[in-house]
């Protein structure tokens, strides 16, 4: 038998047939749903009178354009709220299960959905949403697709694509202290760019991935798109059913043994062969910061800006108002912003308490920390991190996309920057005129703190030093 | 879906690399319900100033240049999934874009609304913008039978790749709904079989 990929396995277990000359019509398991891509879906069906095939496989949260204030009281801006009705009427018509604002379990899409056990191994997900990759982490095919696409699978439960290349990114040894999944996946499209990936399913192996929480390997495949993957994917393995066992979709007694089971045959098989590999050490891995306008131009926090002559380049750092050749640190900034899929689970919250603990936020910093679900806010509550961040002065809000894509009211002003734990630092993203930073939930606290960009490994090896 | 075949039409010369959908369309346009009017706000920041006046530097404001086909720099398109970005530039007017490499999900986004990605050479892209900033009027010709874009009264000429089932589909206007909801049979029989 022929040797097959994680992502071989799971894209064959879905292929209902092939076009000839064409496309194969692959079968989804999981829908998710928001309300910025899919109301144009509802309609197109509408219009067409077509109706939703498969209900029970669609499952809906309001996110992208929620408040992360006053979550009880009517949403204030009229088209927001006009969007948010529209999602719960379509949902309500269409009997699909929606976890709308407010509800226990409402929450970015991406956090929400690992959390209450539906993404599972083996799966087939799309979301109208790029960062759906995020559920690879699990072993699932997971991509973000269009509101076209949104609509091919409300109305079949399938979609046509023609079948990606595959790619594997490994990396092995041991990491550093202070160096989080956010560093590892930024130093690894720092190296090969925005568009290494295009085409391709990526598949992250090697101890480094191995070893890490499933809510770090998430942060991983989370940013497979900045380099232009349509997925990345992990191999599931103990963690993995760990996290599963006991989460309120998960499979219960026999039926989660049978699929944990079936989930260990998925796993690539030794000797498979990929179109395309890379291999990093974990030792050359630094905490990570971004300087210019897209993922791929990231750099160690303690290097220089590189120097570059394409228009691009230059146009990109003048965007940011930045030098070439000169090293952001002491770089005052204003903003920080912990949240967003990438970054907004509780172990990144645990991270940032534990740095902040005793400290005491500077006094030019606004630091909005937003949680991605109400699950992950009741946890900060419970495990007492709400008490630390605001006696540090950091305001805790409720959960949300929030100021990841600005399209409420959390906006970062013009000209300002804005060390955030986001995934995308295309201009005006968090706002216009708003310059970010990308980096890691520590890197992003210490800013905070500090009031400016520091040597965060540094700061760290001083805390052991007096024994904090 | 409107067919598609061929297109003869001037063009607008967008000489940025990595034009991503943010610019395309900013996220604060889209809290709209229906697919109409994102043609308005495409390149929203580019277009005006922060004064809400016309900038006029921007290619678009420049009354040299017309048509309906947008030539770009490398890698159109990256960033979100947001359908709101093809529609944008449809929505403007544009039928096809011209780049030397598109983001892979806008690709699909452009090929699901009869919006044609004609990727090229990178050389041959190079010669597109010098040739329209030289001669704004130049005429191109794209041919979705032969895959060709060519400028007209000259040499320049290359032949573009395209998925042989997405091509039908343009040609004959129609979309993968009504193939996928035809393959409904299928898609039961699957259903009913799955192995995993
Ligand atoms: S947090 Fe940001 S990247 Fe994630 S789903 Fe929301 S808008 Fe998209």
């Amino acid at each position: 038998m022929s040797k097959k990929t994680l992502f071989d396995k799971v894209w064959d277990a879905h292929v209902v047939s092939s076009v000839e000359n064409g496309p194969q019509i692959l079968y989804i398991d999981k829908h998710l749903i928001h309300e910025v891509t899919s109301p144009q879906a509802f309609k197109e069906l509408e219009d067409r009178g077509i109706p939703i095939f498969r209900p029970d496989q669609i499952v809906a949260t309001a996110d992208h354009n929620t408040p992360t204030l006053n979550q009880d009281k009517a949403v204030k801006d009229a088209l927001s709220r006009q969007q948010l009705e529209q999602l719960s009427e379509n949902c309500k018509k269409n009997d699909i299960t929606l976890y709308e604002l407010g509800h226990k379990y409402n929450g970015i899409v991406h956090v929400m959905a690992p959390e209450l056990g539906i993404t599972q191994p083996g799966m087939t997900m799309v979301c109208g949403d790029s960062h759906t990759s995020t559920h690879g982490a699990f072993g699932a095919i997971a991509f973000g697709i269009g509101t076209s696409q949104v609509a091919q699978v409300f109305a079949s439960q399938c979609l046509l694509l023609t079948k990606p290349k595959s790619l594997r990114v490994s990396v092995n040894g041991k990491l550093k202290k202070g160096v989080l999944p956010k560093d590892v996946i930024l130093y690894i499209i720092s190296k090969l760019g925005t568009n290494s990936g295009t085409g391709y399913f990526c598949e992250y192996a090697g101890n480094v991935f191995e070893e890490m929480s499933m809510e770090g390997r998430m942060t991983v495949c989370n940013m497979s798109i900045e380099m232009g993957a349509r997925g990345g994917m992990i191999a599931p393995d103990k963690t993995t059913f760990e996290y599963i066992k006991g989460r309120e979709f998960a499979p219960k007694d026999e039926d989660f043994e049978k699929q944990v089971a079936y989930w260990k045959t998925l796993p690539t098989d030794e000797g498979a062969t990929f179109d395309k590999e890379y291999s990093f050490d974990a030792e050359d891995i630094e905490p990570m910061i971004t300087y210019g306008t897209n993922p791929g131009m990231g750099i160690k926090i303690t290097s220089n800006i590189p120097k570059e002559e394409n228009a691009s380049f230059k146009k990109s750092l003048a965007y940011m108002d930045f030098e070439a050749g000169e090293s952001l640190i002491n770089k005052p900034i204003n903003y920080v912003f912990i949240g967003s899929c990438t970054n907004s689970r509780i172990e990144d919250f645990r991270v940032a308490a534990s740095f902040i603990k005793g400290k005491q936020k500077a006094d030019n910093v606004t630091a909005w920390l937003v949680p991605g679900s109400k699950q992950v806010e009741a946890q900060i509550i419970e495990e007492g991190l709400k008490t630390i961040f605001e006696d540090a002065g950091f305001e805790l809000r409720q959960p949300g996309c929030s100021a990841c894509l600005a399209m409420n009211e959390d906006k970062i002003p013009q000209g300002e920057y804005c060390v955030s734990t986001s995934n995308r630092n295309f201009e005006g993203r968090q706002g216009q005129g708003s310059r970010t930073i990308l980096a890691s939930p520590l890197v992003a606290a210490a800013t905070a703190v500090a009031g400016k960009i520091v040597d965060v490994t540094q700061e760290i090896e001083e805390m052991e030093a007096v024994g904090i | 879906m409107e067919k598609f075949t061929t297109l003869k039409s001037s063009a607008i010369p967008l000489n940025i690399e990595n034009v991503d959908t943010d610019q395309i369309i900013p996220a604060r346009f889209l809290k709209a319900t229906d697919r109409e009017g994102f043609g308005d706000n495409v390149f929203r920041d580019w277009r005006y100033n922060k004064d809400g006046s016309l900038n006029e530097d921007f290619v678009l404001n420049d009354s040299k240049y017309s048509g309906s086909i947008l030539v770009a720099g490398d890698n159109f398109g990256c960033g979100s999934s947001r359908e709101h970005a093809a529609w944008a530039i449809t929505d403007y007017g544009f039928k096809v874009v011209v780049s030397s490499f598109f983001a892979d999900i806008f690709k699909g986004n452009a090929l699901n609304n009869g919006l044609l990605p004609v990727q090229v050479s990178e050389g041959f892209l190079n010669q597109l913008f010098s040739q329209i900033e030289k001669e704004p009027t130049t005429t191109i010709e794209v041919n979705l039978e032969d895959q060709t874009i060519s400028v007209l009264d000259s040499d320049l000429s290359e032949t573009f790749e395209i998925d042989a089932y997405k091509k039908t589909c343009l040609i004959n206007g129609y979309d993968d709904i009504d193939y996928l909801v035809n393959s409904k049979e299928l898609i039961e029989a699957f259903e009913a079989q799955k192995t995993y």
